[in-house]
């Protein structure tokens, strides 16, 4: 591999913070602590950190529902992200947001959107400031194979295309909008196909290789930073868990498609592949485990100690000054 | 003093703005010429026929340092960008906890008795009313047009224009020097002490030929324009009606659920204005009906000067 060992093993924590993280969450939803919803990222580690380990400062990303793995990969904080998913008023959005809104201006996350497809348009306003702004930044959509179905997809890709955008579409196709597969829902059934009537670069990789995604990803973030237009990447993954938790709609997948993606775990295949080229040992892989979980653990600490916003606090936020 | 056009007064105050401004981008699926002329390609752009994906675009350039205005056109044409102005522009500052503020303008041109029929002819205003997070102006003259579209350009929230398109052509003063004029701040167009008329953008201009009528009779009517629907000036509407004890509201949109309801319902539900009110207040709207294309309909389904007259005589009369 062409990456330096700095780089793979800061890739493979990533990967590992999202998954922990999310199984965490996960957890404190069933027993009570969360309020409302999660949706799971577990399975789809390797998309949003192959992606982001090729962002600058300055770039920006808007994310979606199955959000949490696109902002830890951006840099977010996982203890205020936490303490948001558990409506705090510590939270990143003084727990006005929860799980779907988290956003951090700061570092260049303009949100996580709730409503399936809404967040391309405002990505390619994103990636026309940054066209504007004329320094060489760009501009990032996640998005899933439900959200390719939508009007907004269609014709956000058309104006990004048209206007020669400096925007990244990465799709991640895990298969499902909920209980409905993509080749039912996707005339054609081949999303690449789709994206390619907009007149820009497609291609679909393997979206549990975390270096398969990086090195795509890096062709591309290549020639939407030179000005060259945007791209289109699908990543072919697979989620792990129902739609969102708590499971109140059943996850009706086949139990054995579910079997068989799991064993292409993203997290296990890129261990392997570190253990077999030596870039890592198995304490090394132990300490980062601990590291992680501790990380995690001080996450939850954070949100469980913070103060629940006071009721009135409602008010505030509607209109900026 | 100059004597302009309210589609005259709103291109100044736009091109004021963009001089001003170099961060300020129009998108609009027409092409501006004067403006494109003056400020280029990147600043004025022309969108395809794509509502969801500019109105997102103005919304994603606001949250990323600039200023944008997105031309909708049409309020029916609108109703395509739902979405983005509904479950994003009004509620994306709020629910990212005020981390960023989105400076925006949405235009929408409004209104019947263009002959234009069902689906290029509405009043929403009211059901954006209905969504926090929102500002909106409904200037009806020139110079409210150029002070208030200004002031909306110098806003940090996402603000709606509704300009009626039979207003374009009227001719009104507009001062040579640079003003704004601020937000919830209703203008009294006529004073009066036997009933207060509030009127909404054209209806301003009926109900003041209908009080210059009504004067002949003795009635004394004081035509208050609230100017902007939110933030909505009900100090002024309420002061006024605690004066003369009579409401009259002209609102060309529909009844149900109009910005007129909500007027009546600030004056009924104030304790102090209730108390002084001579005659139950009247509203004058239009039909709850599509807009029928043939004029004599489309006249019926309408305010008109018999109708607001009749209200007001009925009032006096009570």
């Amino acid at each position: 591999m062409a990456i330096d060992n700095e780089t793979l093993v800061r890739m493979y924590r990533t990967m590992l913070t999202i998954r922990r993280f999310d199984e965490r969450a996960s957890q404190e939803v069933r027993n009570g602590a969360v309020p409302g919803l999660v949706h799971p990222y577990i399975g789809q580690e390797a998309v949003a950190t192959g992606v982001c380990t090729n962002l600058e400062k300055g770039d920006r990303i808007v994310s979606n529902h199955r959000g949490h793995g696109h902002l830890i990969a951006k840099g977010a904080d996982v203890r205020r992200m936490m303490a948001e998913i558990f409506g705090k008023k510590t939270g990143y959005c003084k727990g006005k947001g929860g799980s779907m809104h988290i956003a951090d201006f700061g570092i260049g996350i303009l949100g996580a959107n709730g409503i399936v497809g809404a967040g391309l348009p405002i990505a390619t306003g994103a990636a026309l400031a940054a066209k504007l702004d004329g320094k060489g930044k760009i501009a990032v959509v996640f998005f899933g194979d439900g959200a390719c179905q939508e009007g907004e997809f269609q014709e956000s890709m058309n104006l990004a295309s048209i206007w020669r955008l400096p925007l990244l579409f990465a799709c991640e196709n895990n298969m499902y909008g909920v209980n409905t597969v993509y080749s039912y829902a996707i005339a054609g059934g081949d999303l690449v196909k789709r994206a390619s009537a907009y007149d820009m670069p497609t291609v679909a990789v393997d979206g549990n290789d975390v270096v398969a995604v990086r090195e795509a990803a890096k062709v591309a973030v290549d020639r939407v930073r030179a000005g060259q237009g945007p791209y289109f990447i699908e990543f072919k993954t697979y989620r792990w868990s129902g739609h969102f938790v708590p499971d109140a709609i059943p996850d009706l997948r086949p139990q054995d498609e579910i079997e068989d993606w799991k064993k292409r775990c993203p997290i296990v295949c890129f261990e392997r592949k570190l253990l077999e080229d030596g870039i890592v040992n198995r304490q090394d892989l132990q300490k980062i485990e601990k590291q992680v979980m501790d990380l995690i653990e001080e996450a939850v600490a954070y949100a469980r100690e913070s103060p629940l916003p006071a009721p009135e606090d409602a008010l505030a936020d509607v209109y900026s000054a | 003093m100059k004597e302009i056009a309210y589609a005259r007064a709103a291109a100044e105050a736009i091109q004021e703005e963009f001089r001003r401004n170099n961060k300020l981008v129009y998108l609009a699926t027409d092409i501006q010429p004067e403006l494109r002329g003056e400020f280029g390609e990147d600043r004025v752009r022309v969108t395809p026929i794509s509502e969801s994906a500019f109105v997102g675009t103005a919304i994603g350039l606001a949250g990323s340092g600039y200023r944008s205005i997105a031309d909708l056109r049409m309020a029916t044409f609108g109703f395509v960008a739902m979405d983005q102005m509904v479950n994003q522009a009004a509620k994306i500052t709020y629910m990212f906890g005020g981390q960023t503020h989105f400076p925006m303008l949405i235009r929408m041109s409004f209104g019947a008795g263009m002959h234009w029929a069902a689906q290029h002819s509405i009043s929403p205003y009211a059901m954006y009313m209905n969504v926090p997070g929102l500002k909106i102006i409904l200037p009806s003259t020139p110079y409210d047009i150029k002070g208030l579209l200004k002031a909306a350009l110098r806003d940090n929230n996402p603000v709606i224009s509704f300009e009626h398109s039979l207003l374009a052509p009227v001719i009104g003063d507009v001062p040579e020097e640079d003003y704004i004029l601020p937000f919830g701040r209703a203008d009294i167009k006529r004073e009066g002490t036997d009933v207060t008329v509030v009127a909404l953008s054209r209806m301003v201009h009926e109900s003041l030929a209908v009080a210059e009528e009504v004067a002949k009779e003795g009635i004394s009517v004081e035509v208050v324009d609230p100017r902007t629907l939110v933030p909505l000036d009900r100090e002024t509407i309420r002061n006024s009606v605690a004066k003369t004890g009579r409401l009259v509201v002209v609102d060309e949109a529909c009844q149900t659920c109009s910005a007129a309801s909500e007027i009546v319902s600030l004056i009924v539900e104030d304790d102090r204005v209730f108390n002084r009110l001579k005659a139950p207040p009247k509203r004058v709207c239009g039909l709850d009906i599509p807009i029928p294309y043939s004029p004599p309909m489309e006249r019926y389904a309408l305010p008109s000067r018999e109708k607001i007259g009749a209200a007001i005589r009925q009032v006096i009369n009570s």
